[in-house]
């Protein structure tokens, strides 16, 4: 029998034993904690705990499983809220009402739901690894589909069950595989979480998961399968932009995790996410949301395995051929309980006493995104966006540079826009995608053919602006002479008139991308216009003096996102105020 | 039968260590008798096999290694609760220090209290009324929330908390009532004398629980002393149905106790020497506010902390920001000018304000004002240092307003009396008159109904004098 001979804040250590193999699940102490084993050496065994050690004994003992930190992978995932180890937390509160005990075993998923299940095979068939053998309705909206296990040989189906309610353990399949062994298949599986779950091969990643958000969609979009951080000091509104994403963006399923942050804010998702109606669907977001909530008091080890709980049950649902967006709120909070746990191990530390490990744990789980041809032969992909808490907003330190290296889309988010009150508060100066070009076809050939030379104006007009406000800030406007002021002017009505989202507005909330095309072309036109009056002569103050400016900045609100043709009106109003000006000149 | 161990084999700092313990657990507490009939309470923060690490809440000072006897309590840490703890004053230990005796328990609780589980809690929507316009307006405080100030040493935090306590409004058709709990950690004895005062002066006292650890009693107590007060907070919200608002001043003194013992205890530092456990810890305790289901009372916590040198980016102010819903951030420019409270209006926030504000609770018009001062706000200091460098005359036109409307809005907005008590509406409406006195066009984050209804420039000179 194994016995703690050490405790040390979440670190348990065993002396003196051979049983255990490295990043195996263990039970702990005489409440069965769960564990992890994370360094072995020939005297000392380390565990670390997912549960608050207090009371833990030495000499207590330590039981070994022979497997790895698992996920249990079934229907009744969706819609489910669980901690960072796969615990679902509604099942704890009805056990040990609202504070979390310790030593709470339960089954991830409900072992006594049944599902109407479709087998989807017959007998003879031959089974291949990743091949899907039975389906079963999970939420209105999401169908679940059972595949056999990368880790089990394909084999000749022998037994099929008829179509009918089974729960997760119920055995529906029997194959017989090549060794002659039978084995019995249900509707869950295991997987291990620190484990990439295998596909046929990646897929070139050349279509935009759309969001509705015109900073992120016009000006910085992000791909199906891509990765996008969210950096940002407190207060600028990470949390925010990640609701607006689960909220709004065209992916099938949501995988929320909130590592590490405030348990109101999950409160918060939990109630906003089971009233708002997903239009496209009319159901609910709950239905196609799986919340990972281990906040910022629940134990710290837990916290660093919520990331890869999160991001397999994406790539399990990845599997069945449908596309999954993670929000992970915060990775920094994840950084610091690597941190923390190598602390207490007394590892030698890194920059800013991060391990030194850091950069490679953050591109495994970074790596783990993608567009991939599944081995059910169906295509389906995992985008993971990260936010990030740089320490002080510092965005050198070393969580948001090694991000930086691991992701292809990078929204700063600013103080002083925040300050400002300007949201989303993307800074899109700092800021970049470089999924720009892979998707500008799909732009092109979808909503206008002219959709990326005219992302392309309006991104310049607010580098010049850019380049601008240096004098600005030293002289002040009066002195630029005309056409820079109206620049200027331009500039101030794509920040305030088309970058600025109001996510309470009902309209201005989502955008769709032919409206946000529209926009554009009116704000061009104005600012086209405008410069052949200026070159006329007509002075900037005359021209402002119409109140089509006043007009356009407001068009966001005043043209419902279901009448594009209204569109057509702005553009005859400029015309004939413009043209009047001239008549006038 | 508890064993008592005689002798200790290591004294460190706060740390002591004994060999050859057994059946001990972790985070236990023991108490230590000294020969000269003194007592000492320490509790158990590392085991190597038989070898334990125990922190002494009150010091080693006196310890040798022979003259102590150990013995083992066979739990945590724990506070003896009843509702006589109102009115009462404790050490940061939770030892009664007002002469009144010890509590008849009712129950007694880990003060390190366990993790709400999320699906228990409920989204705090209630305001808090403070009464000072720059909190109601612009970073409403709702029941339920943490939310501290940041301060710097010297400025009038002690007032404005004190104000808050004073002044503070909840609705009384939930709850039985309200009530104040006290943490002073590390704070001087003349600060614990102003509160105590304060709250006497406005006769609440007998309403407040108090936790005194001042700034020359042991740190160990110290890192107890949040833990102490937030389980009689929980304790009256959840079990009383009380709606209880936690002041905890002043956080930096914990932190730096914190650091002092993690340092003696040979741990790796991580950012400034404080230990890398720094988030998860504060954590443990700001996350301890809220309210949760099938209880009607809440915490509410303002935690007090003077940022190091004024700088928000210390890891104290900057980990609290990240756990806290938002921050009131107090300014030293604002103070020297004579404006209290001085709070700093763009980056102060609150995070929770947007869901209880508005319609059936305050005033349909808040959220708009709210963002358009804060949006005019920021203009202002566009417009003041492009006024430092080319001179207030050159301004444009606009810019010379907004440099006005800044100069009323800290005059008549910010700026308030001790004893000014602000409704939400008078709030409210003072905040359209200094709108009002800018061009309308200027107004882009109103719509149009809500500038009929109140923009009025003529309005605008009969609450500016």
């Amino acid at each position: 029998m194994n016995k703690i001979y050490s405790i040390n804040g979440p670190v348990v250590k065993v002396k003196d034993t051979k049983d255990f193999s490295m990043l195996e699940m263990v039970y702990v102490g005489n409440k069965k904690f769960i564990g992890e084993v994370i360094g072995i050496t020939d005297e000392l065994t380390t565990i670390q705990v997912y549960e608050s050690t207090s009371g833990l004994m030495p000499g207590e003992p330590v039981y070994s499983t022979g497997d790895p930190m698992s996920a249990l992978l079934g229907p009744g995932i969706i819609s489910n809220i669980f901690d960072g180890i796969e615990r679902p937390l509604q099942k704890l509160a009805e056990i040990s009402g609202a504070y979390i005990d310790d030593g709470t075993n339960v089954s991830s998923l409900d072992v006594d739901r049944k599902f109407d299940v479709t087998i989807l095979t017959n007998v003879g068939d031959i089974l291949k690894a990743g091949e899907i053998f039975a389906s079963c309705p999970e939420t209105p909206i999401i169908v679940h589909k059972s595949m056999l296990s990368p880790f089990i040989k394909s084999g000749e189906v022998i037994w099929v069950a008829e179509n009918g309610k089974y729960t997760i353990n119920d055995t529906i399949i029997k194959i017989k595989n090549e060794d002659g062994e039978i084995i019995e298949l249900t509707l869950a599986q295991k997987w291990p979480i620190r484990t990439p779950r295998p596909c046929v091969e990646r897929l070139p990643i050349n279509r935009p998961l759309i969001t509705g958000q015109r900073i992120i969609d016009t000006i910085l979009p992000i791909a199906k399968g891509g990765t996008a951080a969210i950096p940002g000091g407190f207060g600028t509104g990470k949390t925010m932009t990640q609701h607006q994403l689960a909220k709004w963006c065209d992916a099938d399923i949501i995988v929320y995790i909130g590592c590490g942050e405030r348990g109101n804010e999950m409160t918060q998702v939990l109630e906003e996410f089971s009233e708002l109606i997903d239009p496209k669907t009319n159901r609910p977001l709950t239905d196609r949301t799986v919340l990972i909530a281990n906040t910022s008091n629940m134990p710290v080890a837990a916290r660093e395995a919520s990331i890869y709980t999160g991001i397999t049950l994406a790539e399990y649902y990845r599997d069945m051929g449908y596309h999954i967006a993670i929000m992970a709120d915060s990775t920094s909070r994840w950084a610091e309980a690597l941190r923390e746990i190598s602390g207490r191990l007394e590892e030698m530390p890194a920059e800013e006493g991060f391990p030194a490990y850091l950069p490679s744990r953050l591109s495994e789980f970074y790596e783990r995104a993608g567009y991939v041809k599944t081995l059910s032969e169906k295509e389906g992909s995992v985008t993971i966006i990260g936010a990030v808490s740089p320490q002080g907003a510092d965005f050198s330190e070393p969580v948001t540079q090694n991000t930086k290296r691991f992701v292809r889309c990078f929204w700063a988010l600013d103080k002083s826009l925040a300050y400002a009150r300007h949201y989303p508060a993307i800074n899109w100066n700092d800021s970049y995608s470089e999924y720009v070009d892979d998707l500008s076809d799909f732009y092109n050939e979808n909503v206008n053919k002219d959709f990326m030379s005219v992302r392309q104006e309006i991104s310049n007009i607010l580098v010049q602006e850019n380049t601008l406000m240096e004098i600005v800030k030293l002289m002040g406007t009066d002195v630029l002479p005309d056409d820079q002021k109206l620049l200027i002017e331009v500039a101030r009505i794509i920040r305030v008139g088309f970058l600025q989202q109001n996510a309470y507005h009902k309209d201005d909330t989502y955008v769709p991308l032919e409206k946000q095309y529209l926009m554009m072309i009116v704000i061009l036109k104005l600012y086209e216009k405008s410069k052949e009056l200026v070159s006329l002569g007509v002075t900037m103050d005359t021209i402002l003096e119409t109140d089509v400016f006043d007009k356009v900045v407001k068009m966001k609100y005043d043209i419902p996102n279901d009448k594009p043709e209204l569109f057509e009106e702005y553009i005859t109003t400029i015309n004939e105020a413009f043209e009047k000006l001239k008549a006038n000149n | 039968m508890a064993i008592k161990y005689v002798g200790l084999s290591e004294i460190n700092g706060p740390l002591v260590v004994l060999d050859k313990v057994k059946n001990i657990g972790f985070d236990e507490i023991a108490k230590i008798k000294l020969d000269n009939g003194g007592e000492r309470l320490a509790r158990v923060v590392q085991i190597d096999g038989e070898r334990a690490v125990l922190q002494v809440f009150e010091g080693t000072k006196g310890l040798s290694l022979t003259n102590t006897e150990v013995k083992f309590e066979g739990k945590p840490m724990e506070l003896p609760l009843s509702t006589e703890i109102l009115g009462r004053i404790f050490n940061g230990a939770g030892k009664p220090i007002d002469g009144l005796g010890d509590i008849y328990a009712d129950k007694s609780a880990d003060i390190n209290g366990k993790p709400l589980n999320p699906v228990s809690r409920v989204y705090p929507r209630n305001y808090i009324n403070t009464g000072i316009s720059s909190i109601d307006a612009l970073t409403t405080l709702i029941r339920g929330q943490k939310l501290p100030i940041f301060s710097g040493s010297g400025l009038s935090h002690n007032k404005l908390a004190v104000q808050i306590v004073r002044q503070a409004k909840i609705a009384e058709e939930s709850g039985q009532g309200f009530a104040i709990v006290f943490g002073a950690m590390g704070v001087k004895n003349d600060v614990a004398d102003y509160f105590k005062r304060s709250f006497e002066e406005t006769g609440v006292l007998q309403k407040v629980v108090m936790f005194l650890n001042l700034s020359n009693d042991p740190i160990i107590e110290r890192t107890l002393t949040p833990r102490c007060a937030l389980t009689a907070a929980e304790y009256l919200a959840f079990e009383h149905n009380m709606h209880i608002l936690v002041i905890l001043t002043d956080m930096t003194s914990y932190a730096e106790a914190l650091r002092e013992f993690s340092s003696s205890k040979g741990e790796i530092p991580g950012r400034k020497g404080y230990p890398g456990y720094l988030y998860s810890d504060l954590a443990s305790l700001y996350e301890r506010a809220g309210v949760i289901e099938g209880a009607s009372g809440s915490v509410t916590q303002i935690p007090i902390l003077t940022m190091p040198n004024d700088d928000i980016t210390h890891p104290i102010p900057d980990l609290t920001g990240y756990i806290t819903e938002g921050q009131i951030v107090l300014d030293r420019n604002l103070d020297a000018t004579g404006i209290y409270p001085p709070v700093s209006v763009l980056p102060s926030l609150s995070r929770l304000m947007k869901d209880g504000i508005g319609e059936g609770y305050t005033r349909e018009d808040h959220s708009a004002v709210s963002n358009q001062l804060f949006a005019s706000y920021a203009r202002v200091q566009d417009a003041r240092a492009l006024a430092s460098v080319i001179g207030e005359e050159e301004l444009a036109p606009n810019d010379k307003a907004f440099i006005k409307f800044g100069v009323l809005f800290e005059k008549y907005f910010l700026k308030q009396d001790f004893t000014d008590n602000r409704s939400i509406e008078e709030t409210l409406d003072l905040g359209w008159a200094l709108l009002s006195t800018l061009p309308i066009t200027e107004l882009d984050r109103v719509d149009e109904e809500h500038l009929k209804k109140y923009y009025d420039p003529s309005k605008a000179h009969d609450y500016i004098k």
